[in-house]
């Protein structure tokens, strides 16, 4: 992951490569291996630089005035440099109030799923639980589900409880739809973890619960880990549940709150602009933090 | 010694009610929140309903509707359509993107996460930075105009046969690095001598990618291919938040069809009967991944 370790292995594939075109006289040899590197490096940055560009986009529409936008075009070089575009998102545009629900959501929400997840995972792999496989197989099924068979039945669902138009409403689906993918997830780390640890636990007199919090739970933690920075992100990014089972705009987490600015500052590109920079600033920084476990996250959960 | 190998066996993994609690109550949740509701959606599809009388039996009435609704044709195409382009287009560019950044080397985390990085924004977050670039005054319009290709400027988003293009695009740019790094990790448990192997044998560079990595990516194509279906029917945010299935539905999907007929004219039968139609297409897709998922979790 470190710059070192980088160099050490491109060294390495480097002199190994060197005794297969010994025949070739040196000079062109490095020459064209040169040519090679430099021709990789302009093929590579050049493609970052494609995909960033939105991003960089975004980040100078976000610093211009209104008026600099109507006078040139959204499209054109900037003529003007303001952090008020942030100030109108974050207090007219109700910016504040929806990452404050955002988190009230997500974090419960992430919370509770992986709690509930280790434990069934816990159950599901060190137990003889008769059934192991349907019921591993029913939880993660219920995930794969499109989320629009639940839609109709779950805002029902909802409307039932009393719990309609409540953060609550999101945090019950959320957790409910999800929990199966990170038993999934789980129940095959916890699996690979010896039985010798466990059976020497329970000759010490431990119980289960005492082996899932003192032995199992922190033996997770790389999975436990990659999990959550990738269900924050799923969780913060969600529209279409926030959508379902909430009304009012003054409920709606970050995301949907941001269809509510598109329409409310229409051609207003400054504001948008600003608003989607701060709705993609925490997801970006746990990403950043945690990059490592996001990519071992993404791979976890792809079934081979 | 194997009986007392699995006497002890069965008493240190016998049981307690405790773990038998550990499992029911996440089944619970699941079951309140996701079987519960499914099973009501199977049952709703054969009802009329508009959220405040009873739900009113139909039978399969909705879906002989379905075969005259010319909004639902357009929408399965597209949804098709989608699943061909955006998932073949994400598929391709995120191997390329793969073979091209997998070798470790300098700057090569950089380039990694750029192309990584559209993955953490929210789908409605990743259509308004496109929705900006889109507009007629906006940053694709000029550089057309700039390279000469002025002829080309379009209101890309209003124009009914460049909606739905426009809408897969910013899909993709966010969709392409989560496949790169599925692949990224496939062709790293390629196993070298297999490349020097194929050296030894004269394979040209196209050979041992057609012959050594696409056979060894295999377990990765299929992980892929059941990562991009069920993406492909998910997809509802950009459309939502970029056309809202306009103009004229030209960008309409089963997915935002299904809500805007269910949350929108309130018909919630029909709009339950287009949730199961994309339940049966995502069918296939699911049964294969607990198939794969059955013989992993042995």
């Amino acid at each position: 992951m470190t710059a070192t370790h980088a160099t050490a292995h491109s060294e390495d594939t480097e002199s190994k490569a060197g005794p297969a075109e010994v025949a070739a006289p040196r000079r062109s040899w490095l020459h064209s291996r040169k040519l090679r590197t430099t021709g990789f490096h302009l093929t590579a940055s050049l493609l970052s630089a494609l995909w960033l560009l939105p991003i960089v986009l975004v980040l100078i529409t976000s610093t211009r005035t209104f008026d600099d936008i109507a006078a040139h075009g959204v499209g054109s070089w900037p003529h003007s440099f303001t952090f008020d575009s942030f100030r109108q998102a974050w207090v007219d545009g109700g910016q504040q109030r929806a990452l404050i629900n955002s988190m009230l959501v997500t974090i419960p929400t992430v919370a509770l799923s992986l709690g509930l997840a280790s434990m069934a995972a816990f159950a599901l792999s060190r137990y003889d639980m008769p059934f192991r496989r349907v019921l591993l197989l029913l939880m993660l099924g219920g995930n794969l589900l499109p989320p629009q068979i639940l839609l109709i039945p779950v805002s029902k669902l909802s409307e039932v409880l009393g719990i309609y138009d409540q953060l609550y409403a999101l945090i019950g689906v959320q957790v409910g739809f999800g929990v199966g993918f990170y038993v999934f997830v789980l129940h095959g780390f916890m699996r690979s973890i010896p039985g010798e640890i466990q059976q020497a636990a329970v000759i010490d007199g431990a119980g289960p619960w005492q082996i899932y919090w003192r032995i199992i739970l922190p033996l997770a933690r790389p999975a436990l880990a990659a999990l959550t920075a990738l269900s924050f992100t799923w969780i913060f990014n969600d529209l279409l549940w926030a959508i379902t089972v909430l009304r009012t705009d003054s409920q709606m987490p970050i995301t949907a709150s941001l269809i509510g600015l598109q329409g409310q500052y229409v051609s207003m590109w400054n504001v948008i602009a600003a608003g989607s920079v701060i709705a993609a600033a925490p997801t970006v920084a746990v990403f950043l933090r945690f990059q490592r476990h996001f990519v071992a996250g993404l791979n976890l959960g792809a079934v081979k | 010694m194997a009986l007392i190998g699995s006497t002890r066996r069965s008493r240190a993994t016998r049981v307690p009610p405790v773990v038998l609690a550990f499992v029911l109550i996440p089944l619970l949740a699941e079951a309140f929140w996701v079987f519960w509701p499914a099973l009501q959606g199977f049952y709703l599809s054969l009802t009329s309903w508009d959220g405040l009388a009873a739900p009113k039996f139909v039978g399969l009435g909705n879906y002989s509707e379905m075969v005259h609704d010319a909004v639902f044709r357009t929408a399965a195409i597209n949804t098709v359509l989608w699943l061909l382009l955006f998932g073949g287009l994400s598929a391709a560019l995120g191997l390329g993107a793969a073979m091209l950044l997998q070798k470790e080397r300098r700057g090569i985390g950089f380039y990694r996460a750029a192309l990584f990085l559209p993955v953490v924004f929210s789908l409605v977050a990743t259509a308004l930075v496109w929705q900006a670039m889109y507009q007629p005054d906006g940053l694709i319009n000029n550089v057309l105009e700039a390279i000469g290709l002025g002829g080309w400027k379009h209101a890309w988003l209003a124009d009914q046969d460049t909606a739905f293009y426009a809408v897969i695009v910013p899909a993709l740019w966010r969709q392409v690095g989560y496949v790169m790094v599925l692949y990224l990790a496939g062709l790293k448990g390629i196993d070298p001598a297999l490349y020097e192997a194929a050296k030894v044998d004269g394979a040209s560079r196209w050979q041992q990618f057609r012959y050594v990595t696409l056979p060894q990516l295999r377990s990765v194509n299929a992980v892929v291919l059941s990562v991009i279906v069920i993406d492909s029917l998910r997809s509802f945010d950009v459309v939502w938040a970029l056309t809202r299935g306009g103009p004229y539905h030209s960008s309409e999907l089963l997915s935002t069809y299904m809500y805007s007929t269910a949350f929108q004219s309130l018909r919630l039968g029909y709009g339950s009967a287009l949730a199961v139609v994309i339940f049966v297409l995502a069918f296939g897709v699911i049964v294969s991944y607990l198939v794969r998922a059955f013989r992993e979790a042995d």
